[in-house]
This record gives structure tokens, C-alpha cells and sequence, in this order.
């Protein structure tokens, strides 16, 4: 018989991700921006997410990121314990500057993803998603 | 994020109270079209054992979110075919002191194609097995293998493999003759309240589908997606497997999978979608 | 056996000058290195943290990973594809493993 301690240790990493106490801090995703950019400014648009207004499971969501013209895009999980979730740098070869991939989410939070542009300006836009928890599926 | 996840919770959790939306789901059209070819039904005429409980059977998939339905609909996209694959390549690989494959008792994997369907089924030997114990006794009786685990990669990724073979075919499990036995004992326990909780399998999902627990949308708990893809575990889960999260969820002591209980419990409760097809591996939230 | 293994889908085919779409899984479990086993210790990091793909011997896209990416990493992008050639796949592990997977594509 498993004790409750072996289930939350087998329970995957968006409940890992629930145990840890706090959020990241809005600091930590400003210090991830700031990585990326070097500190230049960034504004708005330019950038489109898509991503389900609710999540059935936060350990598996769609994302997707397109930017046309970019040279790369960071994605960013605003209230997971560490920001980070990714980086496409697109090359010549590249057909878009459009990437999708899935994504573990701690719980209710924006994604955030910020363009580079060739001319070495920053874009950005953010996007809620709802995670349910509760239920059976949590 | 605490209070984020409580309001969120509370909020659904009325939302299902107040606006007493009994029944919105399922999905009222979606279709399930594998790779724009293979349309798997839904929706089935419900079993006459179930005696009108239930005015239409429903694969858990109508009962899922629009994203988690479209993973479903691409087998590129459906990440249970990585452990298909895979079981693929345990088939052809010889393993235990006999020597020996899958592939060279059984040839390709389509040969046992129909087999899923009719899974649990009496043995000769007059016992029900589960899938994962047809595939245990050929490791250890005929290859000299160790017993795979329930829930260990190699189950996972060979249950996959063989229940593919029958996605589309209509769950046909055997609940007369010597089955019967077993098959009143799964509808037993179905009906029968466990944990702290006192929650029977029917109280939700006989009782409650379609509406919501707290945030999640309650199916008819219908089998025939299994093994599912569960965007929850990123891996396989077995039947029992969820069988063992459900009597968690109620607060229970819960069997272990392979329990004699549970495969009578998986008799049962395949054959109320008895019509609905195999799905294969599907994938739920 | 491995339990790593690559899957990529390519269209069937192609025009020289087409953008067409490629998907990418890998099977992994992107170990986040936040959960515990059962005597309590802490499961060590290990993921999937850079992925590439080539085309025809041009970098198409250079992907950075964290543990915030789902296990069994899913990555879809789109390539421009100027003529026939090899499309070379790779995945970097935390371990120091690298898993290539190598696919010629023919345009018409």
C-alpha cells in the first residue's frame, strides 16, 4: 500500500511544482526579461500566444508562440516557482518564427513571451490561463 | 496562489450549483476522427443489463476539453502512441531465459488484434484475468521472463501496443456463462459506497455525469479508452490504476492493481460501454 | 532498452520553396528536480535542455529547454524547404547524452 507520502512523491511535476512554497516573484520575471533583453525596453504586441483559456491539467498545456520577423522568442510561466520555460532562437532555415510545444503550469497564471526583433527591439504580450485544480483531475 | 486556486475552485464549484446545468456535457456533436480517417463512435445505444439507467453511453472523450480532444484525433499528436511505439519494439526484442519474443509465438502485433476488446476474460483455468495478466503469464510460463509490474514501463508500453490492435473494434467483453459469477460481483462493488467519503462508483458517475466535481467534468466512467495518455501522470494509466485514484479520491483504502476486485470491478464496468469501440490509447486530462 | 525515443513528422511532400511544418516528441520524463521519492530525498534534475534541428545543413531553430517543458517534449516548428536534403534532429540530455535522429526529405 502506498502511504500519502509515496503518492505525492509518484504525483507528477505539477504537483511538484504545487509543494513548492511561493510563486515566482513579479521580480524574478522581470529579471528573466531583463536576461533576455539586456536590459533594453520592451513593448507591446507584436506577439501572439496561443494557449487554452482553461487547462484540464496544468502538468501537459499547449502552448503556442508566434512572432513574424523574430530572431527569437522566450517563454515565461509568470507564476511558476522559476519563470523559465524556454527559448526558440530561429535561424535562417526557419520557415515562421512560430514554435508550439506543452508546458507544465503550477496553477492560474499568465504566459509571457517576449520577441527579439532583427533591429535588436523587444516585443512582448501575456496571456492568462486558468488551471483547474480540484476535482479528480488535480 | 492559494487564494487564486480556492476562488478558482469555490467559483466552479458554484458555477455547477447555481447555474444546476445538469448534463452539459457531453460534447453535443464533437466526432472522433483519428488522422481524418478512422471515425471512432462516441455515442452508443446503452447495453440492456444497465435496465435504462443510462439514456445513451458516452466515451470519456466528449466529456473532455477541446484541446485534450484534438491530441486525441492525431496519432502524432497523441503522445500514448511514444509507448505503442515502443511496445513495438519490446515485440521483436527476445527476452528470459526461453529465448524468445513475442514475435515468435504470436508473428505481428495485428494478431492480436480483438484481443483488448473482450479484456477481462475467464482463463482456462477458470479464473478472470486482465490484459496485463495474459501478457505476465506469456513472460514468465513461456519466454522464462520476469512478471512485469502493473504499472512498470514495459506493461505500459506492451498494453498499448496490444490494445491499439483493437481500436475500433466495440467492446465485447463476456458477462454470461462462466463470467457471470464475476460480473455480479463488479456490479457489486460498483454500487458499493467506499471511504470516508461514502462514494459509490455510481454516485458519480451514474448518478452525476455530466455535471461537475468541483472543477472537473464528471464522465460516464466509461472504460474503452484504456490505457489511457493521462496529461496529469505524462505517462500510461492503466484501468486499475484509476480505479485506485477514484477510491483515493473518496477518501478509501484503495486494492492494489490486479486485485481480484478490481478486475471484476473492470468486468463490470467494461460492459457497461459493451458497444462503444476500443479507443486504443486514448487521452484524458 | 532505451526508454528515450525520438518521433518526427514530416509533410508526405513538398515544392521546393514550401514552408512546411514539422512536429517533434521525444519520449522523456523531464525530472524537474523539485519532487521527492519516498524515503524523502530529492529526485536530481535531469531534462531534456536544448534542442536543434538542421535542414539541408542550415539551422532552422536552436530551442533552450527548462523544467517547465511537459515530459515527453513536444516541439513544432515550421522549415523552408528550398530543395531536397536531411533534416538532422538532436536532443541534449542533462546526463551529457545527445540523441540524433536523421530523416532525408525529398522536394518535388
Amino acid at each position: 500500500m502506498l502511504t500519502r507520502r509515496d503518492t505525492m512523491a509518484l504525483g507528477l511535476g505539477a504537483a511538484a511544482v504545487t509543494l513548492v512554497p511561493g510563486m515566482a516573484s513579479a521580480s524574478a520575471v522581470d529579471e528573466a526579461i531583463a536576461a533576455f533583453t539586456g536590459g533594453a525596453s520592451v513593448s507591446e504586441g507584436g506577439v501572439t500566444i496561443t494557449a487554452p483559456e482553461i487547462a484540464e491539467n496544468g502538468n501537459t498545456v499547449p502552448v503556442e508562440v508566434d512572432a513574424p520577423g523574430a530572431v527569437a522568442i522566450l517563454l515565461l510561466a509568470a507564476g511558476n516557482p522559476t519563470p523559465g520555460v524556454a527559448t526558440f532562437n530561429f535561424s535562417e532555415g526557419a520557415g515562421s518564427q512560430r514554435a508550439a510545444t506543452r508546458i507544465r503550469l503550477g496553477g492560474t497564471q499568465d504566459v509571457v513571451a517576449v520577441a527579439k526583433m532583427p533591429d535588436g527591439s523587444f516585443q512582448q504580450a501575456a496571456l492568462e490561463v486558468k488551471v483547474t485544480i480540484g476535482g479528480c483531475g488535480g | 496562489m492559494k487564494i487564486t486556486t480556492k476562488l478558482w475552485a469555490t467559483a466552479a464549484l458554484c458555477g455547477a450549483v447555481l447555474t444546476g446545468t445538469a448534463h452539459a456535457d457531453p460534447h453535443p456533436d464533437a466526432e472522433l476522427i483519428i488522422e481524418g480517417e478512422l471515425h471512432l463512435a462516441t455515442r452508443a445505444a446503452p447495453p440492456e443489463h444497465l435496465g435504462g439507467v443510462l439514456p445513451e453511453i458516452y466515451s470519456g472523450w466528449l466529456f473532455r476539453t477541446d484541446e485534450t480532444r484534438t491530441l486525441q484525433m492525431d496519432d502524432f499528436d497523441n503522445p500514448g502512441m511514444l509507448f505503442a511505439e515502443r511496445g513495438e519494439d519490446r515485440w521483436y526484442t527476445a527476452d528470459g531465459s526461453a529465448g524468445q519474443s513475442c514475435a515468435d509465438c504470436h508473428g505481428d502485433p495485428e494478431s492480436l488484434a480483438g484481443v483488448r476488446a473482450v479484456m477481462p476474460k475467464v482463463n482456462e483455468n477458470g479464473e478472470l484475468w486482465s490484459l496485463q495478466n495474459y501478457v505476465n503469464n506469456c513472460r514468465t510460463e513461456r519466454m522464462g521472463a520476469d512478471a512485469w509490474g502493473w504499472n512498470s514501463d514495459g506493461m505500459k508500453d506492451m498494453t498499448a501496443l496490444i490494445s491499439l490492435q483493437s481500436r475500433g473494434m466495440p467492446v465485447a467483453v463476456q458477462i454470461d456463462g462462466e463470467a457471470a459469477e464475476f460480473w455480479e460481483r463488479g456490479r457489486e462493488m460498483y454500487y458499493t459506497r467506499f471511504g470516508q467519503l461514502e462514494l459509490s462508483c455510481a454516485n458519480c458517475h451514474e448518478d452525476n455525469w455530466g455535471r461537475m466535481i468541483r472543477a472537473d467534468h464528471l464522465s460516464q466512467g466509461m472504460s474503452n479508452g484504456f490505457p489511457t495518455y493521462r496529461l496529469k501522470n505524462a505517462s500510461i494509466v492503466s484501468l486499475h490504476q484509476r480505479f485506485r485514484g477514484c477510491i483515493r479520491d473518496t477518501r478509501g483504502e484503495s486494492f492494489p492493481e490486479g486485485a481480484q476486485e478490481f478486475r471484476e470491478l473492470e468486468l463490470y464496468v467494461s460492459s457497461r460501454g459493451l458497444g462503444l469501440p476500443v479507443e486504443g490509447v486514448s487521452v484524458r486530462q | 532498452m532505451s526508454d528515450v525515443r525520438p518521433r518526427i513528422r514530416l509533410p508526405r511532400s513538398a515544392k521546393a520553396g514550401d514552408v512546411v511544418e514539422v512536429k517533434t516528441l521525444i519520449s522523456h520524463n523531464m525530472e524537474t528536480g523539485l519532487r521527492r521519492d519516498g524515503s524523502g530525498e530529492v529526485i536530481p534534475r535531469q531534462i531534456i535542455n536544448r534542442f536543434t534541428c538542421e535542414y539541408a545543413g542550415k539551422t532552422v531553430i536552436d530551442m533552450d529547454l527548462q523544467p517547465a517543458i511537459s515530459a515527453n517534449p513536444y516541439v513544432e516548428f515550421d522549415v523552408k524547404v528550398e530543395g531536397s536534403g536531411d533534416f538532422v534532429f538532436t536532443w541534449y540530455d542533462d546526463n551529457g547524452e545527445v540523441y540524433t535522429e536523421t530523416q532525408s526529405f525529398e522536394v518535388g
